[in-house]
């Protein structure tokens, strides 16, 4: 459950997030679409508390985001851009992590078995392609079975095989009373993923509802259509 | 602390086993080696020593801590990620570097040394110890400038610019600089004014210390002979260490502070 109140983000006079209020809620995966540089990532990266903000609140399973970084342990979080320490293996990075979230008990190993990576543990991630970085990178952000997952194009660069493991697990995820924020620039997979969408324009929520409410509204039977149309209506 | 000291245990990992710090070590060998083959004078040797220590470890130290942050900001941002505070994330990466760098120090430039004298004196091994500890502390100084600049540019080519800047500043332009002003002020009582500049340059104080404990009166210099004749040689050695630390501290603390308010 994330709660932002009137956000406002500028990052010196160029305002990125202007008056943003959406909630997302337990067992709801909401996507978070707009073209480039409509604020998306600025979000993101207020949710996750990479950045700071002008005014508004953001309250997430009942914490208020005020510097404290134990609220992120509810949190998994699958970057759009997969980096990690080029000489260390996912062996290492699995490891570091238990570490230093103190948490050796339960982990969520089925993406691990799923995607087939163990052929990969022990090799340096500067050997391994951009697609096998891209599985590491969804094995940590399910790991520790967060209640909010925040996937930043979670299936770019996959190939089908892997692709579909990684959606049904996020759809699985779904009916555990999770929160699931994803972005895409692929309006069939958010069509198949989220229930709702935020539509965000030059920093402003345009909007904020279920994918069927969008499509009624912009009378389109296509998602990407229905977008379009409310970007069109919303700049004249 | 538990935390960094984790943090700073992967990312020391992920730095011995690169190329880079390999190359280094190897580079800091075949150095120390090829002055041995040409003079059979240990005392020669260390003092050659010295003086690449003290230009190409500072330099050594700022690249990599330049570099390391750029590449390494998308870990970054994963580490931010995590329920992790951003003072021990920062602390981390700090000595995550610091700590395989100056390992490469002791390999690279004192096991070549011990290999080279073992046969005679034992004599030099304390100089050797003194010139490696000051080794890593001026790349201390010198990774903590060098994040410090990289955290304030997200511009990958001016961070590195502004880094090799101060480099350059520090190992040839401040002694210029310090030169032209005893020149034109000769007139003047100048020993006060001399140890303040030698505080001013990190460098400066690595080799005073150095100086000041090997007691090689000739190489001291201006500075140097000030600080020998003002305190004595324990004095001076623990003023300027001090003053050193100082160094390492302050450039530090401001990056701690800029790293916490940054947006990523």
């Amino acid at each position: 459950m994330i709660e932002i109140k009137n956000l406002t983000k500028k990052y010196g006079k160029h305002t990125a997030l202007s008056d943003v209020t959406v909630s997302f809620n337990q067992s709801e995966i909401t996507a978070i679409v707009g073209p480039n540089g409509s604020g998306k990532t600025t979000l993101i990266k207020s949710i996750l508390g990479l950045i700071g903000f002008n005014s508004g609140s953001i309250v997430i399973s009942d914490h208020e985001l005020n510097g404290n970084p134990i609220y992120r342990k509810n949190i998994g979080y699958m970057p759009q851009i997969p980096s990690y320490p080029e000489n260390l293996t996912l062996n290492d990075l699995m490891r570091m992590l238990k570490d230093l979230r103190g948490e050796n008990t339960f982990v969520d190993d089925e993406l691990y078995h799923n995607l087939e990576i163990s052929k990969y543990y022990k090799i340096p991630i500067k050997n391994l392609s951009g697609g096998t970085k891209q599985k590491i990178n969804a094995i940590l952000a399910f790991m520790f079975n967060p209640s909010v997952l925040i996937l930043d194009e979670p299936t770019a660069s996959l190939d089908p095989i892997s692709c579909s493991i990684i959606k049904s697990k996020i759809l699985r995820q779904h009916s555990s009373r999770k929160s699931i924020i994803l972005t895409s620039h692929n309006m069939s997979d958010i069509e198949e993923l989220a229930s709702k969408i935020v539509f965000l324009l030059e920093g402003r929520v345009c909007f904020n509802g279920f994918i069927s409410e969008l499509k009624r509204i912009s009378n389109e039977d296509n998602l990407e259509r229905a977008v379009a149309a409310v970007m069109k209506g919303n700049r004249t | 602390m538990n935390l960094t000291y984790k943090i700073a245990k992967y990312q020391a990992k992920d730095v011995l086993r690169s190329r880079w710090l390999i190359g280094f070590t190897f580079f800091l060998g075949v150095i120390t080696s090829g002055l041995f083959y040409f003079t059979a004078d240990t005392e020669k040797v260390i003092v050659s020593l010295i003086n690449i220590v003290f230009t190409i470890v500072p330099l050594i130290g700022a690249i990599f801590g330049a570099l390391y942050y750029y590449n390494s900001k998308e870990y970054i941002i994963f580490l931010l990620a995590q329920p992790l505070q951003r003072k021990q994330i920062f602390f981390g990466l700090y000595f995550g570097i610091v700590f395989p760098l100056s390992l490469s120090l002791v390999f690279g430039l004192g096991l070549t040394v011990i290999l080279f004298i073992a046969k005679g004196s034992l004599i030099y091994l304390v100089s050797l110890t003194v010139l490696i500890a000051l080794g890593a502390v001026l790349l201390s100084v010198f990774i903590g400038i060098s994040l410090f600049l990289s955290i304030l540019n997200d511009d990958k080519a001016k961070g590195l610019g502004f880094t090799l800047l101060v480099w350059l500043f520090f190992s040839f332009v401040y002694d210029g600089i310090v030169l032209l002003l005893l020149t034109a002020f000769s007139d003047y009582p100048l020993e006060s004014f001399s140890i303040i500049l030698s505080m001013l340059n990190p460098i400066d104080l690595a080799r005073i210390i150095v100086m000041l404990n090997m007691d090689i009166s000739v190489l001291m210099g201006y500075t140097g002979a000030v600080f020998q004749k003002f305190f004595g040689s324990m004095l001076g050695i623990g003023f300027s260490t001090t003053a050193l630390f100082v160094w390492i501290i302050i450039p530090l603390l401001l990056t701690k502070h800029f790293f916490i308010k940054k947006d990523f």
